[in-house]
């Protein structure tokens, strides 16, 4: 760039290629810097006036709400800080299980819009549009007021087995831990072990001479091996299984699923399921056409060649819009306060209408939603860097 | 697969086996080529009975439509003065000619849009909760979309006509909604309903053009310190959900003006959405300056354009090209992220459906109000994917 006036001692500095951009830049320094000043004096000035101090030292202070659902324990009496860190699980909780259920619907959908059945195809993309082109707060909107609070009163629950259906939310049966659930863990884990070794070992073998030596079957028997064990020396099941019985007012034992909770679970998952579909679907149609054809030549049949040709090759370009996708989710679980469910916006709102210290309760959830977004990122390129390597 | 030899060899041409021609054929190609196709075609026309009846029933018999009937003003327009209605009729006829011009001038796409605009319009007209002021403007917008139909292509320069007017629609949309005071001012608190939807997502999406330009630019650009200030703007914007930028700017705008300069709700909301919106313009017009080769900046310097020069007539343009259908879906999805403004208490189509839901006259309707809001949107949402699918065609972006 700076080739050609680097010579001339007579050139003005203000045509010098290498100083025009350093002025350029200082102006813009001095601007951002300048009108920043503006706004943040403007903002210290106001506060000063409500008298709202800034920092986060109130994080200490007893926060005196309630919480509706929370993974850890928590009463009125906790910190705020607590209250926060309720919040923070919720939102990792209900993004991390629409993850999950996303994906695995995602992926159904969209390889049944490439099904060679006409309707299961169609309905593939009916489903598609109706859910795509609908806003996401609408459908929490539908899920919460319209459905679940539509439900009767907990009282007169539709109940299908051990299952309770009110406008509380579903309760079903739950698991306990009993006196040898730590055996059956242990045997689990060998069990998993033992099947991860035989089934590469016994491949291995099959690949080496050739021969069918079933490593699905030797693995299974594998894992269940230990399992069996642990059953005729304890007599007696992993965990207990408890029913919820009708108390007074609420159901007892058991496990709940709030209708607050599954209204934002639901809409998140089938909303995001049909873009994680669409992609799944390009992702697909990107493996040519070759590469079907070879495996139908070779004689490989249909499941085998989507499991081992296509969506190898397939996943690679699924996994950036992936990506972006489960940042999506993460970031459209903040409307889990338009359901009532206490997440990270939602007990940030509360701190905020409590206390008055708008600034701390905004920083709080910008924090927290910029370390979630930078975490999936690195997470998954991981992942995708693990993908990449096996291509050559 | 069958052959000639099971139909007889005598016959030199043979129609295709009765197995894969006709109705049966078909069903039997489609529907029937193995097991478990079959299981699952089975499976999908019990799902598809159950769904379509449950809703059909519901829809037809169960649901009270008085809901959306009795408020239907109330979802177009909120709190718009009823007296001041008639600028707003004036604005969706503006548009109506437009539509009518570009569908009798380009044909295509246009023309599948104004159908659609036509439907809009004659599901209204015949529908009985509409007033007779309103079928009197829905009867004149029909006449102008019909009318510019025909006579569109028959104006002298009609596509720079069009296109000018295209451009102008806005303003004078906003001129009319507004008034400034050359009008009886309608000040924004009175804005609500569909108008508020579609304003907020419109303004969003233009203001957030011409700054997401610039950002993309600064990304790309070669002094550091624009670079990275483009670059933390862009992430961080990217990285926080549009809820707390809307928190943000309710809470937080206020306090950051001097005192005595107040704006109101729906002005903290369009500017928001504005930036928010730019941030992921910026991202999507660098995909764009990232697919231009080289070569065309390097022939562009050859030929003697300064830097300015270059951008404006070699590299943007291409780069803009390219980048249509993304663009496009930028746009839907901030069309359907305005519904969030109802969380921040604004009165849009959902807000408005919010705010009729607390009314004891309609207990237990929830859904069916909701429902209406949901097919406002996805009319809206799937038009404009359709016009962007048709598009990508036409312009063979992905096919590179």
């Amino acid at each position: 760039m700076a080739k050609h006036s680097g010579t001339k001692v007579s050139t003005p500095f203000w045509r010098d290629k290498r100083i025009i951009p350093i002025i350029l830049q200082l102006l813009f320094v001095i601007l951002v810097i300048g009108i920043s000043w503006y706004f943040i004096n403007n903002a210290i000035t106001a506060l000063k006036e409500i008298g709202i101090k800034l920092g986060f030292g109130f994080l200490k202070n007893t926060a005196s709400f309630n919480i509706g659902e929370s993974l850890i324990e928590y009463s009125a009496t906790d910190t705020y800080y607590r209250a926060v860190l309720v919040g923070l699980l919720n939102t990792v909780r209900v993004s991390l299980l629409g993850i999950i259920f996303a994906t695995i619907i995602g992926f159904i959908v969209g390889i049944a819009r490439l099904s060679s059945n006409w309707l299961v195809q169609r309905l593939a993309s009916l489903y598609i549009e109706i859910f795509r082109n609908t806003p996401l707060l609408v459908q929490i909107f539908i899920w919460f007021f319209a459905v679940f609070l539509a439900l009767p009163q907990i009282k007169q629950a539709i109940s299908i087995g051990n299952f309770h259906l009110s406008n509380k939310g579903i309760t079903m049966p739950w698991f306990v831990a009993n006196s040898v659930t730590t055996a059956w863990l242990l045997a689990l884990f060998i069990g998993i072990v033992l099947f991860i070794v035989l089934w590469k070992v016994m491949l291995k073998i099959q690949v080496n001479s050739g021969k069918r030596k079933y490593p699905l079957l030797w693995s299974i028997a594998g894992l269940a091996l230990p399992i069996v064990l642990t059953w005729l020396f304890t007599q007696q099941g992993p965990v207990n299984i408890e029913n919820p019985v009708m108390g007074n007012f609420n159901f007892e034992g058991g496990y709940t699923l709030t209708a607050n909770f599954l209204a934002i679970f639901l809409a998140l998952t089938i909303y995001t399921a049909t873009y994680i579909a669409e992609i799944v679907r390009g992702g697909i149609m990107s493996v040519s056409k070759g590469q079907i054809e070879a495996s139908k030549a070779l004689g490989v049949k249909g499941s085998t060649t989507m499991r081992l040709i296509i969506l190898p090759q397939a996943i690679r370009i699924i996994i950036p819009p992936l990506t972006s996708q489960y940042l999506n989710l993460t970031k459209n679980s903040s409307l889990a306060i338009a359901a009532g469910f206490p997440d990270l916006v939602a007990i940030s709102e509360t701190i905020n209408n409590q206390t008055g210290r708008a600034f701390q309760a905004v920083v709080i959830m910008i924090i927290v939603y910029l370390v979630l977004s930078i975490l999936t990122s690195i997470f998954m390129n991981i992942f995708n860097k693990k993908m990449q390597i096996v291509e050559r | 697969m069958k052959t000639n030899m099971e139909t007889g060899t005598n016959l030199p041409t043979s129609s295709p086996p009765k197995s894969t021609i006709g109705i049966l054929g078909w069903l039997k190609q489609n529907l029937f080529n193995n097991w478990y196709n079959s299981i699952l075609t089975i499976l999908s026309v019990l799902v598809l009975y159950f769904a379509l009846k449950g809703t059909l029933t519901w829809v037809f018999t169960t649901a009270q439509w008085d809901i959306v009937a009795d408020n239907f003003r109330l979802f177009m327009v909120g709190q718009f003065p009823v007296e001041e209605i008639w600028r707003i009729w004036l604005a969706l006829s503006l548009v109506s000619l437009l539509f009518g011009l570009s569908a009798g001038i380009w044909r295509g796409t246009n023309l599948h849009l104004s159908v659609v605009l036509m439907g809009i319009y004659l599901i209204h007209i015949l529908a009985s909760f509409t007033s007779v002021n309103t079928k009197m403007w829905l009867g004149i917008n029909i006449a102008i979309l019909v009318v510019s139909f025909f006579t569109g292509p028959r104006i002298p320069k009609h596509k720079v006509v069009t296109i000018l007017g295209w451009f102008l629609a806005f303003p004078i949309t906003i001129f009319l909604v507004n008034g400034f005071g050359v009008l009886p001012e309608v000040s924004t608190n009175l804005w609500g309903g569909l108008l508020l939807t579609l304003l907020i997502s419109i303004i969003a999406i233009v203001f957030a053009f011409p700054i997401g330009i610039l950002l993309a630019l600064g990304r790309t650009s070669k002094l550091p310190i624009i670079r990275y200030f483009c670059i933390f703007f862009i992430e961080f914007v990217r990285g926080i959900p549009l809820i707390t930028v809307l928190f943000m700017a309710m809470l937080l705008l206020p306090l950051f003006l001097p005192e005595g300069i107040e704006i109101n709700n729906v002005l903290r909301v369009m500017v928001a959405c504005t930036l928010f919106t730019s941030a992921y313009m910026a991202e999507n017009v660098r995909g764009g300056l990232q697919s231009i080769p080289n070569g065309q900046y390097e022939a562009a310097k050859a030929i003697g354009l300064n830097p300015i020069q270059s951008m404006t007539f070699i590299i943007m343009p291409q780069a803009l090209r390219a980048v249509i259908p993304a663009i496009v879906g930028q746009s839907i999805s901030m069309f359907k992220d305005t519904s969030l403004v109802a969380i921040v208490g604004l009165a849009d189509i959902l807000g408005i459906a919010q705010a009729v839901k607390s009314n004891p006259d309609y207990l237990g309707r929830i859904m069916e109000a909701y429902l209406f809001v949901a097919l406002a949107y996805w009319v809206i949402a799937y038009s404009m994917s359709y016009a962007s699918r048709r598009l990508e065609k036409q312009l063979g972006v992905g096919e590179r």
